[in-house]
């Protein structure tokens, strides 16, 4: 039997109510590359529609019956995930490999992704694995621009699966994937009615692929093309508060001086900072360092391999809401006492 | 213990991340830890001066964060160091703040 691993990966579905998280959840656990996965699902109002509609219900599902998993349940998610490693260490479960925890559509998904993070004993056990995010194609574009909900859950999402493409016509598809591309660039795309990779969904992250050498370039991929785009592609809409831009910077950079810039940055502004992902030539390192957060929480340091190409720049994308990409930029090149012609907007 | 959540237990903060396999930290051997606190006082000083605040080591293990009135405050990580000055000053401490930018780009960083 293959033991599980030393921190055991949780997945994040989260998307906005009746997006298809529940469908995206049952059609990949059909798969058997996830025959060994836990199930966390949240249960909102007294029906529990979710739960009804979810066909794999096994010892190693748990339900969370109070409301929002947002607001009222981190303690009771904290304390959920808590048992279920208390099960598996007893042999009263199945030794389980990758939990997943399915949000209710309301979540800000924040405080569920700290619970993990955070929690004094889940840190040790427990690591964050890929956010997966559902988008409506039918409803997306009205929830993008009603709910705050709505676009904080795309602008985390590692990973966007567009739900009900077959229910709508192809501009407006077209016009909801240009919509999501704009609020996070990075995140690899799917449709649902095409064939679903559980693995590349839930199990290719920053962390478990990071000693490959092709794993840096695939997981900027995204962002290397939103610069390469610069001169071209159209700017973020002015009446879009959330907006995505990449800086790159020549040369190493002091990852002390980083440090204290980011923390300090995120101390203040940590709410409007949806999303930080960067590649880094830190001084006095040969390989890439790969810094990646979520308002203020930010992941582990993860030590890459190696470069993937002959561009070793530092690269750092950022998703906000309502902070200017300048003020970003100068602050960043004042903190590393940098000469500003040596980064570079994208 | 974590001053906004009152949990025991290591800071776990990213800036000071546990060393483990693939992950980035200068939270490694002896001397190395010791040479990062050095170089992380000396950095955040450049800064905190800004503000009139001075930022010491403390048995190695936390900083002592003071104002120029002798206000003082124990700071375990780079995670509290923000909260903590912001606290002691009783104003925020915004790194996007022009005037912070114009005084930190006349210093050279």
């Amino acid at each position: 039997m293959v033991a599980e691993p030393v921190f055991t990966p949780v997945n994040l579905i989260t998307g906005f109510l009746g997006s298809g998280k529940t469908t995206l959840l049952q059609r990949l656990l059909g798969d058997p590359a996830l025959a060994d996965t836990a199930v966390l699902i949240n249960e909102f109002g007294e029906v529990g529609l979710d739960h009804h509609l979810l066909e794999r219900i096994d010892d190693t599902m748990g339900l969370l019956q109070s409301g929002c998993l947002c607001c009222t349940i981190r303690g009771e998610l904290s304390a959920a995930i808590r048992d279920l490693h208390s099960k598996r260490e007893r042999g009263t479960v199945p030794r389980f490999r990758r939990l997943v925890v399915e949000s209710t559509g309301l979540a800000d998904p924040f405080p569920i992704l700290s619970t993990v993070q955070a929690d004094p004993v889940l840190r040790h056990h427990f690591r964050l694995g890929n956010v997966i995010t559902t988008v409506d194609a039918v409803n997306g574009m009205a929830q993008l621009a009603r709910q705050p909900e709505c676009t904080k859950q795309v602008a985390v999402a590692d990973r966007l699966v567009l739900t009900k493409t077959d229910l709508t016509d192809e501009p407006t598809t077209e016009a909801l994937t240009a919509r999501l591309r704009r609020l996070n660039p990075s995140a690899p795309m799917w449709r649902s009615e095409a064939p679903l990779d559980a693995a590349a969904l839930l199990a290719h992250d920053l962390f478990a692929t990071a000693g490959r050498s092709d794993a840096a370039r695939r997981w900027f991929a995204a962002e290397m093309a939103l610069r390469e785009r610069a001169g071209t592609h159209d700017r973020n809409r002015h009446d879009e508060t959330i907006h995505a831009f990449a800086l790159t910077f020549d040369g190493s950079l002091d990852w002390t001086l980083f440090g204290l810039w980011l923390t300090m940055l995120l101390n203040r502004h940590g709410e409007r900072v949806l999303r930080v992902k960067g590649i880094l030539n830190v001084a006095g390192t040969d390989a890439p360092v790969a810094i990646h957060g979520v308002q203020h929480l930010v992941h582990p340091p993860v030590h890459m391999a190696a470069w993937p190409d002959a561009d070793h720049r530092s690269h750092l994308l950022f998703i906000v809401d309502g902070i200017e990409r300048v003020l970003i930029e100068r602050s960043l090149q004042a903190f590393l006492g940098l000469p500003s012609r040596s980064l570079a907007a994208a | 213990m974590c001053a906004l959540c009152g949990v025991l237990g290591g800071s776990g903060h990213w800036t000071d991340a546990a060393a483990r396999p693939g992950v980035f930290t200068r939270n490694g051997d002896g001397l190395q830890r010791r040479r990062e606190r050095a170089h992380r006082i000396a950095c955040a000083s450049g800064v905190l001066k800004f503000y009139g605040l001075t930022l010491s080591d403390w048995q190695a293990s936390s900083f002592v964060l003071s104002t120029a009135t002798g206000k003082t405050e124990l700071v375990e990580d780079l995670g509290h160091l923000w909260a903590t000055a912001e606290m002691l000053l009783g104003r925020p401490c915004d790194p996007l703040d022009p005037d912070l930018i114009v005084r930190l780009e006349a210093h050279g960083g």
